[in-house]
């Protein structure tokens, strides 16, 4: 049948998306695979798995959390530079209320997933009701978040301090285990579950498609287009939470000054990666993860290769430009306009 | 009188589209000459010829006796061709004086010399009546403003022929007739205008010449004096005066008017400053409301006030005989009213977003989020509208963006239509889509407004308004100028109040 009235649904579409960062996933670990004996090893110690791939799970966790919120607030056609200084703050506060205040966790996880939402809708405010271009709404509390974690930690003797803590649950955030799993991929499958039934179970990711889409229209149509966008950076917001949470809670101490330094580029990274663009619209959650898993990967396969470290953003830069250049429907084109040749022989 | 510039035979071709066929232009040294037509005549496009945004496909332009073939605006300017934009096309971040001179400036050596520029900034603007502190950012002033440092580089630059593209539209009316004293004073000094306005009051005061396009071709030149209002409007729509008056009111199938009962909606004295109204008229259920029109004249405005896109700043509405403030679109669709846009690519339509989703989303929107419409239910609307609307598509899952205009209005339709409203809002839904869907769309109209839906119905195209319609609001410089009902309404009748003198 030439037109068909009905496909069963849009997973064709959503496959077509996850193609090319899962191909790239795949071709790396199948290269590790070769390469190295033990990479696929994963055994059981202690009642706890042990191997390459669930380290890179679980140091790729932070990433895979921090990308979940990025996707939504990519889709509005906007991006969240301040992931990273909400993580410091999100970190910082918890380390205080363990190791000063000596609150139970009932308080630190509201308290600080609460401020990091909080701080996700004030960007959303921003960007949404003063119009400000979301590069430049979420710069301010790049920086300025960085100095209020300081704030938050420093003392009259010392302005910056690094609080360490030995508060067991908050440690149990970032390096616990449940059946033998690390407790950080928990939290991914979590944050990622939760997700996708608030956003895929209602019609809120439709509404994020068609305003990340088409604002005019969105407005337009009836649909709520600022408070969708204020709700995708909230909910960035406390996804950066939680990551900082995690990240305090490996280290048991944090450092406001390191505690997610960088990671919003590699977040933004692992949602290009995963097929959703940075001019907004359809987005995908799972490819997502995929592309945080893929950079998480890349790095660990750069180390095993003994690539130094200050080298290896070039090499991650040449796979995002790769994977970005297989999105783009016109290098697309460009590379289908030589296929011919081969065709007109193969035919 | 020695024409100035002289455009024969000009043809522009857009792809298979011809948006210039055979298209002649004589601008004479001291005239200024008016380029009339409505949406799509061709207007912008010959101006683009002339500044030499596009080069024709055939046809040759001269100036002042000699051939050009200007290939970029800046080429155009050097040859004596200024152009003076709606939107002025100059750089607010710069000073006035910059801008006049820009690209030409005194030097010495590698050096701008910027005594020298602000001298000669101050005397072209001298020359229209104006004195300002040149050294200001042109941003800081009004557009009226802007629009003069636009004609002064025209004059800095000796130009032989000003087009001025709709200069007047965001002026108010003492700014409109200084400019008016401005392009006489230049008339008289020997330049050649070009005057592109909606306003026809503006025309019959300033310009010496009309010529008129339609549809991409070339109708006529008059001189202004000898050809009347309604002649002019009769060539730029395309129906000789002669014949519109022929047109009986028998022809148009009007049901009777609504029997008398609450309206579905009243509007006293609605306005919003500087943009539309006020508007005075009641609507019906089951009844078609047409807004006409000439372009500019406030039909898009008028709509947009009405769904709370340009909230009203005056006056009230009443919704089945309640008052109601409708001050955003959201508002409006709780209110049950709906309205597309006559952009459909900017304003309507999720070009990546899936037939299913395009159809379901304003729906979906009133019910709110967390009461998803399910699957299944999507679905079946989708199938039942691409069904009953003749929507032409692979399945329900296309993207929207790969349509064809008729059909991506029809999905549109199809949104609001699945909410049902009480008042349908439709902003040329016609416009740019081939003549079958159009006969499908007023089948449409007829059939919902059968079914008691009220339409508001914008047409540039008369004849649809006159066919269609049951009230017709003739609006005019964005003023409501007659309401025509029922058997009153005719081509000859909205025409003679469209070109009624002032």
């Amino acid at each position: 049948m030439a037109f068909p009235t009905s496909s069963p649904s849009s997973v064709p579409g959503a496959l077509k998306t996850l193609l090319w960062p899962l191909a790239a996933l795949l071709l790396l670990l199948a290269f590790n695979a070769v390469t190295s004996d033990f990479f696929l090893h994963v055994e059981m110690r202690d009642g706890r798995l042990y191997g390459t791939l669930i380290d890179i799970l679980n140091q790729g966790a932070k990433v895979m959390i921090l990308a979940v919120g990025m996707t939504l607030v990519i889709a509005t056609g906007g991006v969240d530079l301040s992931v990273g200084s909400v993580m410091a703050i999100a970190g910082a506060l918890a380390a205080v209320l363990a190791a000063d205040a000596h609150a139970g966790l009932w308080l630190i996880l509201p308290a600080c997933l609460g401020l990091a939402a909080v701080l996700g809708s004030v960007n959303g405010w921003l960007v949404s009701g003063l119009k400000l271009q979301p590069i430049i709404a979420t710069l301010i509390l790049m920086v300025t978040g960085r100095g209020a974690a300081k704030l938050l930690t420093g003392n009259d003797i010392s302005p910056v301090r690094t609080i360490t803590f030995d508060f067991p649950p908050l440690r149990f955030l970032g390096s616990g285990h449940v059946l033998g799993v690390p407790f950080s991929i928990v939290l991914v499958a979590l944050i990622f579950g939760l997700t996708v039934l608030i956003f895929r179970r209602t019609a809120l990711g439709l509404f994020l498609e068609a305003t990340g889409n088409n604002e005019t229209a969105a407005r337009f149509a009836g649909l709520p287009a600022a408070r969708v966008k204020v709700l995708a950076y909230a909910w960035c917001g406390l996804c950066a939470g939680l990551a900082g949470l995690v990240e305090t809670g490996n280290l048991g101490a944090c450092d406001p000054e390191q505690t997610g330094q960088m990671m919003e580029l590699d977040a933004i990274f692992a949602v290009v990666a995963g097929g959703t663009v940075l001019t907004g619209g359809r987005f995908s959650l799972a490819g997502s993860i995929l592309g945080a898993l893929l950079i998480q990967t890349l790095t660990h396969t750069l180390l095993a290769h003994q690539v130094r470290p200050t080298v290896m953003p070039v090499y991650k830069a040449v796979v995002i430009l790769a994977l970005c250049l297989l999105h783009s429907p016109k290098f697309r084109a460009q590379l289908a306009r030589l296929r011919p040749r081969r065709a007109a022989a193969g035919i | 009188m020695t024409p100035v510039l002289q455009l024969n035979g000009i043809v522009k071709r857009f792809g298979g589209f011809a948006a210039l066929r055979g298209v002649d232009l004589e601008v004479r040294a001291g005239e200024i000459h008016a380029l009339m037509g409505e949406n799509g005549a061709g207007k912008s496009t010959l101006i683009k010829v002339m500044t030499g945004v596009h080069a024709p496909d055939e046809g040759t332009i001269r100036l002042g006796g000699l051939g050009i073939s200007p290939q970029s605006p800046r080429e155009a300017e050097a040859a004596g061709i200024s152009t003076v934009y709606q939107e002025v096309n100059l750089l607010p971040n710069l000073s006035v004086a910059e801008n006049i001179l820009l690209g030409r400036q005194p030097m010495l050596g590698p050096f701008i010399r910027h005594g020298e520029v602000k001298r000669r900034a101050r005397a072209a603007l001298q020359r229209l009546g104006l004195d300002i502190d040149v050294t200001r950012t042109l941003g800081e002033f009004p557009v009226a403003v802007r629009q003069m440092a636009a004609i002064a580089r025209a004059l800095d630059v000796r130009a032989k022929v000003l087009i001025l593209d709709e200069p007047t539209s965001s002026l108010d009316a003492k700014e409109v007739d200084e400019l008016l004293t401005v392009m006489r004073g230049l008339r008289d000094g020997g330049m050649g205008i070009v005057f592109v306005s909606h306003f026809l009051d503006q025309i019959y005061s300033a310009t010496d010449r009309i010529t008129v396009l339609r549809d991409g071709g070339y109708i006529g030149t008059w001189d202004t004096a000898s050809l009347p209002r309604l002649d002019l409007i009769g060539q730029m729509l395309g129906k000789p005066v002669v014949t519109v008056t022929g047109e009986t009111v028998a022809e148009a199938h009007h049901s009777p008017p609504p029997a008398t009962g609450i309206p579905l909606l009243s509007l006293q004295n609605l306005a919003r400053e500087k943009s539309a109204g006020p508007l005075n008229f009641d609507i019906a259920p089951g009844s078609l409301t047409g807004l006409a029109g000439l372009l500019g004249s406030g039909r898009t405005e008028s709509a947009r006030m009405l769904f709370g896109i340009d909230p009203a700043t005056s006056g009230k509405i009443t919704l089945a005989g309640k008052p109601a403030r409708l001050r955003t679109p959201r508002e409006a669709v709780r209110h049950g009213l709906a309205f597309c846009s006559e952009d459909r690519k900017a304003e309507g339509l999720f070009p990546d977003l899936s037939v299913r989703e395009n159809i379901v989303l304003a729906l979906q929107a009133s019910r709110g989020a967390l009461r998803r419409i399910s699957r299944k239910e999507q679905d079946a609307l989708a199938e039942q509208f691409i069904a009953s609307l003749n929507i032409k598509t692979r399945g329900p899952e296309t993207p929207a963006g790969l349509l064809s205009g008729g059909n991506q209005q029809k999905v549109l339709l199809a949104r609001w239509l699945a909410l049902q409203p009480k008042l349908l809002i439709l902003d040329e839904p016609t416009r740019g889509i081939d003549i079958g869907a159009k006969g499908e769309i007023e089948t449409l109209l007829r059939s919902l407004r059968d079914k008691g839906l009220a339409v508001v119905f914008i047409s540039a195209e008369l004849e649809e308004v006159v066919r269609l319609c049951d009230q017709v609001v003739v609006l005019r410089d964005r003023h409501q100028e007659a309401v025509l009902q029922g058997p009153a309404i005719s081509m000859d009748a909205i025409l003679r109040v469209v070109a009624a003198a002032a």
